[in-house]
Parts: structure tokens; C-alpha cells; sequence
């Protein structure tokens, strides 16, 4: 038994028992004839196999410099599952259902992902399924007549949410002119996409090439390999679906603060980002920690000061996020309308001292204990192994990643966090996009810095390039 | 395609279960498959419990329980937790308000400590609850107030489907309310509704249940009893006209409309409530439901439309009185009584016609998929086998799901959309613009 017990008033913490290696089940990997890379893992418990198949580059082929097309991917993700050559859009739902099964399409500007679980037992028919989607999906023009109209309504709304709003504005302002500039068709977009232009972008870019197909369940790997064989190997290759690559990133040029005017608001949405290195990077360990120790986690140095300290903020945060041919660090944190300007003062303080200051060793260890024990902790289920595989092996890192990582997170040092930190993290080197009343909160702001003020504009998505 | 006769598993945790002298209920669910443990304290006590007058009280102090506690200073709870790998929560729902942590297996005494401690002795300052009554608007804010839709329908259609005060009120607070609370009122809340005899703590996971009982005895064991105090009933008769609300949105770009039907109790009659779960999925979940073929893909007028049970969508964590909610986003050209009559339509069809022919195995075997998906998390499954157990001191109730959704018949749902056909529904439509507009929207 570890731990003391409670005795008078004098408590010391019981210990935590030290986690034993990762424990990540076999994962056997192998490419088929046509492209496909198949991963499956046998995870026994309920009886229930996940799924997830990614296929690269939803924005551009070989030599193309493409500019957004979110409007394309946006309705081909939402129309993929309408019609194949042999059912319609009923009997694809009402078989998925048979089998106690769910599969939604989504896509962005790197890939398109197809989401999928089943009862065990249904795994032949969800593959079968998938297969003919994307051997014979028909893109019926009268679902996608229906869908475009839909969409463009749902874009509509999620372009009145201010997270949305901010988010974008402050992508735009990182990648103007690339297809990792939105997120969102912008308005009007959609209605323009007809039924054929799906079919072409299915026939030119849902090619199996580095599609990477993940299986992950109560399952035999073997099995649900020669499966997978069997069923993809009609799917065939685009010609140049293959080159497919997205158009290199430009470096954020700079400027000034952006103030995003929104009339009335009570609440300042306040964005900062700015390029971050890539998982491959051997400089990558002490970066996650970094962000963990700034903002990454409710302990963070960010949440203890603008949200515990001062109450300026509800769900302040910090992350990385990764793309293809870059990766970002970006802070959020919506605060109250009266005190914008010294919360950012506060997230630009704490910036600062991550670049230029070394964290304690008892900062950096608890990241540390964070960044390992969560990792396990999203492994812990057939659904989260999927997913973290599907992700990490569909940006080009091997398997053993998740074995590994642990180790290469334990030799990172304060001094390796603070080289990162000033590097990614210093203030100077981010892009601040706010979105607020103006009129209310410019004042304060120009304290700190110069502000260039920009109209609200959900019909052009704000701030695009 | 294999057919509806796909073969559905169910799922057979082992169950133990131990009341401490205190009161504290106590359920363990070994399970080694993955090294990582569950622990949930479910307080028998929720924003239908808060006092008039303190509205938004209960979930205030759910934040005032993080804290600190007699021996762990402010912050250093989230500190503990995220420092041994770990990540935790509270949440505050009608009827009850619980503080989770998933950990790495290694931590659980640490997760017990914690929560030993702060259901002893919680460390309440003016300072903190300043603050947290601050945090607490910045939720509301960011939520509610500085958004389109914000807190509809669960905060705004309340009040059409219910009269009383615990069932109609804003269980996140209003703000001059939540201003006027004082660390008295925390610590009456405290005495009277975290006792140890209205807690169940819940642990799930890779864990040794002989060691993890000495561990529970150690640290939870010595914590005085109190008084429990007697759950009020909360009933209100089903409405027998129907109830309308309006409510104008200047920040929403199209209408809305929320549909509220009242549902037999899940604890006292879960027979007649099971088959409102199945109906639930027939209207609503996927292509394939009646709702999404009838509004979506037929008559193409509404951009969206979804049903759930219960304030938060989890059909089986709140107790009566609560409702079936129908929830639809529409553009301005699409009249909100064609949307009503198409939805009664749709359920006269079940009651009257049935099912079709494979429809409800279907249904089933979704439902049950999704049970199943849901008890793969260790997390998941020790806040369900919580919640099971305090209001029903069955946790069991985990396992034995699957097998009583698979019992639901096709009467039964004819049944369930009878039911909500006979009662006088609750609709609640939301209009763009300024209050000032006008309804001519």
C-alpha cells in the first residue's frame, strides 16, 4: 500500500504509483496494391470495431496552386453518403443502421476523413459500404440540390457564432490567400457548387493513394486486413490524384493588432497565433510542454493568472495545431468587455516570461506527468486509439510515435522549453486578432500598441486575403 | 448487408457496492483492459434544489469546490490531478452535481484524497468566491449572453414547459443573484446537501477492489455524518393545452423552434420510458430517422432538426419531471406552423401506422452500439454506473441497458408517440432581431 494516512493535522499527499511502459497493442500495418495503408489492432472488450479512413489533399493537385476551396469540400463531405451506384441515400442509412453503425464524412483543406463504428459482427458490410462509396458515390443532383441549399444555411449560422468569427479572422490573417486561410465556405459559396463539379472532385481527388485506412476494435487483424483487401481493391487510382500536395505556407508577414468591430458585444474574443513547429521536429517535446506549462492545461500559468487570479475569463487556453505543411500556436480567451485590454496585457505578460524565463522544475515535471498520462488516457479506448492513430500516422509519423513519445517528452529540459519558447512562443512573434466593440475596448488597447480596426464582415468572411 | 439480426452483445462489468458509516455509497467496477481509473462524487443535489432568490447557486458552488479544501490550498486540486497525468471535471446538472477525474491507474489514492478532502472540509474564502462569481458570468457570457441561441432551448424553453420555481428557473443564475451570494449561503448549501449520506462515490477501472476499499475507508471513512435531506418532489402535471413562447435573438441569423413533451418517469416506470428512447431515434438520428427524411430531405424547410431527452441530452440522468425535446433551426421563408404540423404528422404516423418492417430492430441495434461505445470509456462508464446508482442504487443498470432496449416493442412505441400527441406540447420559437421587430418574422 502506498500513501500515509491522514494523522492529526500534519497530511502529507499519498504518492502516485509510477505508470508502467505504454501499453499500446499490436498494431499490424501494412500497405495494399492499390495505395491504401491499412492499420488494425485488435482491442477486445466491447463489441465494437471504430474506423477511420483519411484521404490526403482535398485542396490541391500536382503543381496547382489552388486557392481556398472550401466550398467544394464542404459539399462533398456532406453529399458523399447521398448516393452510390447501387443504393440511395435511405438504404445507406437504413443498412448502417442494421448493424448498429454511424458514418459521417468530414473534410478540410489536408484531407477528407470518413468516421465510422459498427457492432463487430458488422464490420464486413460497414467495409463493404465504405468500399462502394468510394468506388461508385453518384453525388445524386437532386440530394445535392437539396444539400447546397442546407449547408449554405448552416454556414450561416455558424458564421453568427463569435468563436467561428475569431477563429477565422485570425486564420485569414495568418495564411491570406491560402487554402488554410478559413475554415468555412465563404457566404454564398456553396450555392454556387453543382452536382457534376462533385463528381469530377470525387473521380480527380478521392484516390486511394497514402489513404490511410484505421481499424480498431474487437477484431482479428488479419482478418479485417484481407477484408480491407478485399473489398478496396476495386478502388482505383486518379491519375495525378497522387502529387496532390498543399500549396507551401508563407510566412506571417506581421503588422499590427487587429480589432474585429462587433456593436454591442459583452465579451472580447481574443486571438493570438503563430507558426509552430511540426510533431517531427526533435525540438517538438519541449514545445508541447511549453504551451502545456503556458496554457495547455487548467494549471497552466495562463488559466491561474487571467481566469483564478483576476476572473477576466471563463476557459482561457492555449494549443498547437497541426496541419500538413505547417503548425500553429495559438491562445484564446473571451473576457468581459470592460477588461479586454489588461487581459491581454496579462497573456502577453505570460508570453513573455516563457520566452524569456526558465520554468521551475516543478512546472515543467507536472507537463511532463500531463502530456504522458493524457496521451494514455485518449489510448484508452478503441475510439480515441483510432483516432490518435489515424492522426499521427496520417501526418507521416510511424507507429512506435506513441511508444516513444513518452521517452523523448522525459529528456526535455527547462533550458530546451525556454530555447522553444522564445522561439514560438514571444509575444512579437504572433499575430493578435481580437473581435469586440470597438468603440469600447480600442481605447485601452492602443495603451499597449498600435490597432488597426476592421469591420465585421461575415459576407466576406472577415479578414480573407 | 447483414441484416437487423446482427448480433448484439451486451456487457457484463462486475458490480460491487459498500455504504460506509457515514452514509457515503460507494460502488466499485474493476476492469483491467486499459491502466487508467475512474472516480466520480455524485452529490444528490442539483440547480432544482437551489433556493429561490439564489438562482444559479448550485453551479457556483461547483466551482467553489475547487477551491481548496482543508488541506489542499487553491489551485493545487487541478495541480494534483494534471501532475499525475490525469484530467478531471465537475458539472451541474437538475438533479445532481458531480467532480470526475480519469487518471493513469498509479493515482487513484491521490484522486480519493482530494475528494476526501473537500467533502470534509471545503476551504471557502471571500476572495475565491468573489472570483468565481466573476468566472462564473464569463461562462454565462461566453455561453449564453454574447451569442446567438445562447442557452436555447434548455434555459428558454423551462419556463413555457414548467410553472415551478425549481423547474422553470435558469439554473445557470442571474447575475444580481449570483452577486448577492455570501459565504453563508455556501456554507448552509454545503451542511445541508453535501453530506456523505447524499453522496455515491463511483470507481471504475484498472483497480484492486479489496486494496481500493481500505483506501475508501482510509480517507472517506472518518468524514462526520450529517443529516440527509429529503428529495422534495419536483412533479407538475403534464399540461393538458399547449403552452407558446416567444423569444427575439438580435444575434441569431434565422428562426428557431423548440418543441417540448413531457415523458414518463425513467425511474418509476422505465417500461414506458425505454420505448421514448427508440422513438427519439426513429424522428431524429441519421438519414435514415423520420424527421430528417420529412423535414430535411422532403420538404427541404428546416436547415436542421434534432430530438434528446432531458435538459442535457442524456436520456437516463435525470429524474421526472423532464422532457422530450424537439429542436429545429429553419430559414425565415419556412412558417413554424408547417414545421408543427409536419412534426404531428410524423408522430401520428408512428401511433397510428407503426412501424416499418425492420425499423424498430434498427433502431435497436443503434442504440444499443451506441450504449456499448459509450462504456468503452472508463470515464464514461464510472459516471453512469454514479448515476444509476443514486437514483437507483443500480449499477448494474450499466449492464442490463442493451437488454431492455432490445425488449422495446413496436406497440410500446406507438405508445410513446401517443403519449406525446395526447398532452398539450410546450413550443418555445425563437425570432431574429431586437425585441422591437416585431413577430412579423
Amino acid at each position: 500500500m502506498t500513501g500515509s494516512a491522514v494523522t492529526g493535522s500534519a497530511v502529507t499527499l499519498p504518492v502516485v504509483r509510477p505508470p508502467g511502459p505504454v501499453q499500446l497493442p499490436a498494431v499490424l500495418d501494412q500497405t495494399l496494391d492499390n495505395g491504401v495503408r491499412v492499420l488494425a489492432v485488435r482491442r477486445p472488450g466491447v463489441p465494437v470495431v471504430e474506423m477511420r479512413l483519411r484521404i490526403p489533399a482535398l485542396c490541391g493537385q500536382s503543381g496547382e496552386q489552388l486557392g481556398p476551396d472550401a466550398a467544394g469540400r464542404t459539399l462533398l463531405a456532406e453529399t458523399i453518403l447521398t448516393g452510390t451506384a447501387e443504393r440511395d441515400r435511405q438504404r445507406i442509412a437504413t443498412d448502417l443502421q442494421s448493424i448498429g453503425g454511424s458514418l459521417a464524412a468530414s473534410a478540410d483543406a489536408d484531407r477528407l476523413a470518413l468516421t465510422g463504428s459498427t457492432l463487430s459482427d458488422g464490420l464486413p458490410a460497414l467495409l463493404r459500404l465504405v468500399a462502394e462509396v468510394l468506388v461508385s458515390a453518384s453525388y445524386p443532383d437532386d440530394e445535392v440540390d437539396g444539400e447546397r441549399d442546407r449547408v449554405e444555411q448552416e454556414i450561416t449560422i455558424a458564421r453568427s457564432q463569435p468563436a467561428v468569427l475569431a477563429r477565422e479572422a485570425l486564420l485569414g490573417r495568418l495564411h491570406p490567400a491560402h487554402p488554410y486561410g478559413t475554415e468555412l465556405p465563404p457566404p454564398g459559396a456553396v450555392t454556387a457548387v453543382t452536382a457534376a463539379r462533385m463528381r469530377d472532385m470525387h473521380a480527380g481527388r478521392v484516390s486511394p493513394d497514402r489513404a490511410l485506412l484505421t481499424l480498431v476494435g474487437d477484431l482479428d487483424p488479419q482478418e479485417a486486413l484481407g477484408l480491407a483487401g478485399d473489398v478496396l481493391a476495386s478502388w482505383a487510382g486518379a491519375v495525378g490524384a497522387a502529387g496532390g500536395r498543399v500549396p507551401d505556407v508563407p510566412a506571417y508577414p506581421g503588422g499590427p493588432l487587429v480589432l474585429v468591430n462587433r456593436p454591442g458585444a459583452v465579451q472580447t474574443n481574443i486571438r493570438l497565433g503563430g507558426p509552430a513547429l511540426p510533431r517531427s521536429d526533435e525540438r517538438y517535446p519541449a514545445l508541447q510542454l511549453a504551451n502545456i506549462v503556458y496554457g495547455g492545461y487548467f494549471s497552466s500559468r495562463l488559466v491561474n493568472n487571467i481566469r483564478e487570479d483576476k476572473g477576466y475569463t471563463y476557459s482561457p487556453r492555449s494549443a498547437i495545431d497541426h496541419a500538413i505543411a505547417t503548425s500553429r500556436f495559438t491562445v484564446a480567451a473571451d473576457v468581459a468587455t470592460e477588461v479586454t485590454a489588461p487581459a491581454l496585457l496579462e497573456m502577453c505578460y505570460e508570453l513573455g516570461r516563457m520566452a524569456l524565463l526558465q520554468v521551475s522544475a516543478e512546472e515543467l515535471g507536472a507537463a511532463r506527468q500531463y502530456a504522458v498520462g493524457t496521451m494514455a488516457l485518449m489510448s484508452a479506448t478503441s475510439a480515441g486509439l483510432a483516432s490518435v492513430l489515424s492522426v499521427l500516422v496520417g501526418s507521416g509519423l510511424p507507429v512506435d510515435y506513441l511508444r516513444e513519445h513518452p521517452a523523448a517528452l522525459a529528456r526535455v529540459s527547462a533550458e530546451d522549453v525556454l530555447a522553444v519558447g522564445s522561439q514560438v512562443l514571444a509575444p512579437a512573434k504572433l499575430a493578435p486578432v481580437l473581435l469586440g466593440d470597438a468603440d469600447r475596448v480600442r481605447a485601452g488597447l492602443e495603451v499597449l500598441g498600435p490597432v488597426e480596426v476592421a469591420a465585421e464582415s461575415p459576407a466576406t468572411g472577415g479578414r480573407q486575403g | 448487408m447483414s441484416g437487423p439480426q446482427t448480433k448484439i452483445s451486451s456487457l457484463s462489468y462486475p458490480v460491487e457496492r459498500v455504504t460506509l458509516r457515514n452514509g457515503l455509497r460507494v460502488v466499485l467496477a474493476p476492469d483491467k483492459a486499459a491502466p487508467v481509473v475512474g472516480v466520480g462524487v455524485y452529490y444528490d443535489v442539483g440547480f432544482r434544489s437551489e433556493p429561490e432568490g439564489r438562482t444559479g447557486f448550485a453551479h457556483l458552488f461547483e466551482h467553489l469546490m475547487f477551491q481548496g479544501s482543508e488541506n489542499v490550498g487553491k489551485a493545487r486540486h487541478p495541480q494534483y490531478v494534471q501532475g499525475a497525468g490525469g484530467t478531471f471535471n465537475g458539472s451541474t446538472h437538475p438533479d445532481y452535481t458531480n467532480y470526475f477525474e480519469l487518471l493513469p491507474a498509479g493515482a487513484l489514492e491521490l484522486a480519493l484524497f482530494l475528494e476526501a478532502d473537500r467533502m470534509r472540509a471545503p476551504r471557502i474564502t471571500q476572495e475565491n468566491l468573489e472570483n468565481q462569481i466573476a468566472v462564473v458570468q464569463e461562462e454565462i457570457r461566453v455561453n449564453v449572453l454574447n451569442r446567438p441561441y445562447g442557452g436555447f432551448p434548455w434555459i428558454t424553453l423551462a419556463p413555457v414547459a414548467f410553472h415551478s420555481f425549481p423547474n422553470a428557473h435558469n439554473g445557470y443564475g442571474d447575475f444580481s443573484e449570483l452577486e448577492a451570494a455570501t459565504l453563508d449561503d455556501a456554507a448552509a448549501f454545503f451542511t445541508t446537501y453535501y453530506a456523505p449520506g447524499n453522496a455515491v462515490l463511483s470507481l471504475a477501472g484498472d483497480l484492486d477492489p479489496d486494496e481500493t476499499l481500505r483506501m475508501v475507508e482510509r480517507y472517506f471513512g472518518h468524514i462526520p455524518a450529517r443529516d440527509v435531506p429529503r428529495r422534495p418532489s419536483f412533479a407538475e402535471p403534464v399540461p393538458a393545452d399547449e403552452r407558446r413562447g416567444h423569444q427575439h435573438d438580435p444575434l441569431a441569423p434565422t428562426p428557431a423552434l423548440a418543441v417540448g413533451y413531457r415523458v414518463p418517469d425513467p425511474l418509476s416506470d422505465l417500461t414506458a420510458y425505454l420505448p421514448v428512447v427508440a422513438l427519439s431515434e426513429v424522428l431524429s438520428n441519421g438519414d435514415a430517422s423520420r424527421l430528417q427524411r420529412r423535414l430535411v430531405q422532403r420538404d427541404r424547410s428546416v436547415t436542421s432538426v434534432s430530438t434528446y431527452l432531458g435538459t442535457f441530452g442524456d436520456p437516463f440522468d435525470q429524474r421526472d419531471p423532464l422532457l422530450f425535446n424537439l429542436e429545429v433551426y429553419h430559414p425565415a421563408e419556412t412558417r413554424s406552423a408547417d414545421v408543427l404540423a409536419a412534426i404531428d404528422q410524423e408522430l401520428a404516423r408512428v401511433a397510428d401506422g407503426g412501424l416499418e418492417r425492420g425499423e424498430l430492430a434498427r433502431v435497436q441495434a443503434r442504440l444499443v452500439a451506441t450504449i456499448l461505445r459509450e462504456a468503452d470509456g472508463v470515464l464514461e462508464r464510472t459516471l453512469a454506473f454514479a448515476v444509476f446508482e443514486q437514483q437507483r442504487g443500480r449499477a448494474e443498470l450499466v449492464n442490463e441497458l442493451p437488454a431492455h432496449i432490445l425488449d422495446v416493442t413496436e406497440d410500446a412505441v406507438r405508445a410513446a408517440a401517443t403519449g406525446l400527441l395526447a398532452q398539450g406540447r410546450s413550443v418555445l420559437e425563437v425570432t431574429p432581431g431586437p425585441a422591437d421587430a416585431g413577430e412579423q418574422a
